[in-house]
């Protein structure tokens, strides 16, 4: 079975800083995986690379969608997105014209491209549309996935009220998945912390994502919103098939859930297994105790 | 409470105050006999007014912080007059009542001379409505929006008085073409062009100036955005005032026809007639602007406004939405622009000046962004009062400022905050 995610040999320098460095990670279709790695490891850098937000310095990342045929997003290797203006050229041409203008005919997706091709996520520090209510909020998950314009905005004909119609059914459903539906009509910064990270999950939801992304999903929640988002985690992967990658610092939570982990540090990837597998992995240890732990 | 901490307090301030005014208040060049005179009575004014004041300014904080205290925390606090409005039906409808007496009757009862006023300053609702598109639920902060309303007005004057290079070029293509196809079919684009046809072009043509703007400040944000769409509404202007053979320069552009409205009017039977087409036009605006707010495009725009980073992450694309905001604000510019072409018949450069764009950035700010209620209550006021306030006239600038200033103190969310829509069947399906 092809991989849904196949990150080969990421790579992505800040100046002089290497956040991730030569990084391989792959994902299986229904596989709830984590990420882990101390602090400053790079893992919230390997999320802005793979959704669109910077661009990586090497490597490849290529998803296939259920549906679709595999694609690579990035502009780092030949035979990726061809510059609009340019589409008009068969391949071969393009191919040869590559070597000389790269960057004309080549161009990474945009994260709203990449959204739109299956792959949404959450962001560690939170980042909801404050002044928008809850249900707005979901709703602007669904525009991709849907087309009224500015004339069937003002005409409001049959078509785009039903398009509405769904719209605020399909977000109000999510609404009541993430257990957010009685606070619909209030401000999204009106909520309470937990809350706001579960509209986060809903608002990605909302994309019809094959794969969701989520950081630090866990951050700031008590015992019991903690252990209600397992149970959404595992209810987002059985009952909508939808793969998750999730960065998480609560160990607990991770061993529970994920049934492979792949742990960086210093942007290289030092592991990966099974929970078990990593639990006893010396270098993982070593990694998140720090190099004194032998002369301890 | 007059404790020795509060009277030093206010003695500091009346102190600061006067250091302030004093170059403007007490020393006054008498050119006549080149001498200065000390007006130091002056000072004890602004001293005890300033004294007394800030007892008042201080207790008004006070005040408020308590107020907001005693708010419990997660309810908004929305308008009161829009509570009151939405509690009461009847207050509703019948305040709405006498909102559309007032209009109809206005022309006939008060006269030609407050009517054109009156037409103004609908202009400025219109002016409004579509920057606080722009402004209030895009989030781009645009100074340069008189440029459109710019583009509006000469498109009608140039079209409609054949003048100029584009006057001289439309009479060559009517030419050409007649001698192409053998007919006089096309003398019709040489003649004055009609002002029902010219008004949806005019917003065509400044909605896609709004695009070419658009493009360059693409990639800016904030102040970066606002410096470029100054200079854009610059430049504009500066075409305007220098290409001679286009504009006709500083002197402008006269005798614009009045739209033919089907009987024949002089200029002075025609100004009801344009005061019921405004009115026209801005019903047609809010509608419009009420319909885009409730969207899926002026959900985009909102989610722009709020998170630039997380809207593309969910999938909008932040190019195109942009580039819709930038061209539907400046089309209601444009038709704006056409409308003061009719209502003043002459057109200069000079009418087209930043002034213009930082009032109508006042009247969306002052009005409360994104607020539709407010932005036509903000129009209204900012574009009445300066007209029966004329004894003031040299104060303008200052009551302007100072009005600003206290707005953002005291209500910076503007005049009636923007209360989010809520959407009804989700209340069906709840019961
Ligand atoms: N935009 C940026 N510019 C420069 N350095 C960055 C940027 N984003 C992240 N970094 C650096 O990259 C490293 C990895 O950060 P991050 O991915 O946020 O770590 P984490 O694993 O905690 O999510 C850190 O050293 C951080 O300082
Ligand atoms: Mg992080």
């Amino acid at each position: 079975m092809k991989p849904i995610l196949d990150v080969k040999n990421l790579t992505k320098d800040f100046g002089g800083l290497r956040a991730i460095d030569s990084l391989d990670i792959k994902i299986f279709r229904g596989e709830i995986v984590a990420l882990i790695g101390p602090n400053g490891a790079g893992k919230t850098t390997f999320f802005n690379c793979i959704t669109g937000i910077y661009k990586p310095t090497n490597g490849e990342v290529a998803i296939t969608h259920p549906k679709r045929d595999t694609e690579i997003i990035n502009d780092l290797v030949p035979n990726v997105v061809v510059n609009p203006l340019f589409r008009f050229l068969p391949e071969s041409v393009l191919k040869s014209l590559k070597k000389y203008f790269p960057q004309l005919l080549f161009r990474s997706l945009k994260p709203n491209e990449i959204t739109e091709r299956g792959m949404a996520r959450t962001f560690q520090n939170i980042r909801l549309f404050k002044n928008m209510t809850v249900l707005e909020n979901v709703m602007i998950g669904r525009h991709c996935r849907t087309n009224a314009g500015i004339p069937g905005a003002v005409i409001r004909g049959p078509g785009t009220r039903k398009e509405e119609k769904e719209v605020i059914e399909e977000c109000y459903r999510l609404l009541k998945k993430t257990g957010l539906d009685h606070l619909s009509d209030e401000l999204a910064k009106n909520l309470p912390y937990g809350d706001q990270r579960r509209l986060e999950i809903a608002r990605a939801l909302a994309t019809e994502p094959f794969l969701l992304l989520l950081d630090e999903p866990a951050a700031g929640m008590n015992p019991q919103e903690t252990k209600d988002l397992v149970d959404l985690i595992y209810k987002i992967r059985d009952e909508d098939q939808i793969s998750i990658l999730l960065i998480e610092h609560d160990m607990k939570l991770v061993m529970e859930l994920s049934e492979r982990i792949y742990v960086v540090d210093y942007g290289k990837g030092i592991a990966t297994g099974t929970p078990e597998e990593i639990r006893d992995n010396p270098v993982v240890i070593k990694a998140y105790l720090g190099e004194d732990i032998e002369d301890a | 409470m007059l404790t020795f901490e509060e009277i030093k307090k206010s003695f500091l301030v009346s102190l600061w105050f006067i250091f302030l005014t004093f170059p403007i208040m007490v020393i006054r060049v008498n050119s006549n006999e080149n001498t200065i005179d000390w007006r130091w009575e002056n000072i004890a004014i602004v001293g005890i007014a300033s004294f007394v004041l800030s007892f008042f300014w201080r207790d008004f904080f006070r005040r408020k912080k308590l107020g907001q205290k005693k708010l419990s925390k997660d309810k908004q606090k929305s308008s009161a007059l829009i509570e009151l409005l939405n509690s009461k039906k009847e207050i509703k409808y019948g305040l709405l009542g006498a909102i559309i007496t007032f209009a109809i009757a206005y022309p006939f009862v008060l006269g030609p001379y407050q009517t054109n006023i009156m037409i103004s300053a609908l202009i400025f609702v219109v002016l409004g409505l579509g920057l606080n598109i722009v402004v209030g639920l895009a989030g781009l902060l645009d100074l340069g929006y008189v440029a459109f309303y710019a583009v509006g007005a000469y498109t009608y004057a140039i079209l409609n008085t054949q003048s100029g290079i584009i006057g001289h070029g439309l009479l060559q293509l009517s030419l050409y073409l007649n001698d192409l196809f053998g007919t006089t079919f096309f003398e019709i684009i040489a003649q004055p062009w009609s002002f029902w046809i010219v008004l949806p072009l005019a917003m065509l043509i400044a909605g896609i100036c709004g695009l070419i703007l658009g493009f360059p400040v693409l990639r800016l944000r904030g102040d970066y955005l606002a410096i470029v769409t100054l200079g854009f509404g610059e430049i504009i202007r500066l075409v305007l005032e220098n290409w001679n053979e286009l504009s006709n320069g500083p002197s402008g552009i006269a005798k614009i026809a009045k739209p033919n409205f089907g009987v024949s009017l002089n200029s002075i039977e025609s100004i009801p007639f344009i005061y019921f087409l405004m009115i026209f036009l801005v019903l047609f605006t809010i509608f419009v602007v009420n319909r885009l707010q409730i969207s899926r495009i002026g959900r985009a725009w909102m989610a722009l406004r709020e998170d630039e980073i997380a809207c593309q992450a969910m999938g909008i694309d932040t190019t195109k939405t942009k580039l819709t905001a930038f061209a539907m604000g400046a089309s209601w510019a444009g038709m704006c622009g056409v409308m003061i072409a009719v209502k003043t018949s002459f057109i200069n450069p000079a009418s087209f000046t930043f002034m213009e764009s930082a009032i109508i950035l006042s009247i969306v700010v002052l009005g409360g962004m994104g607020s539709v209620i407010g932005v036509i209550i903000g129009a209204l006021i900012l574009s009445l009062l300066p007209e029966y306030l004329r004894a003031f006239d040299d104060y303008r600038m200052l009551v302007f400022g100072a009005t600003m200033v206290i707005m953002m103190i005291f209500r910076p969310q503007g005049i009636i905050s923007n209360v989010r829509s809520t959407y009804k069947i989700i209340r069906k399906q709840k019961i």
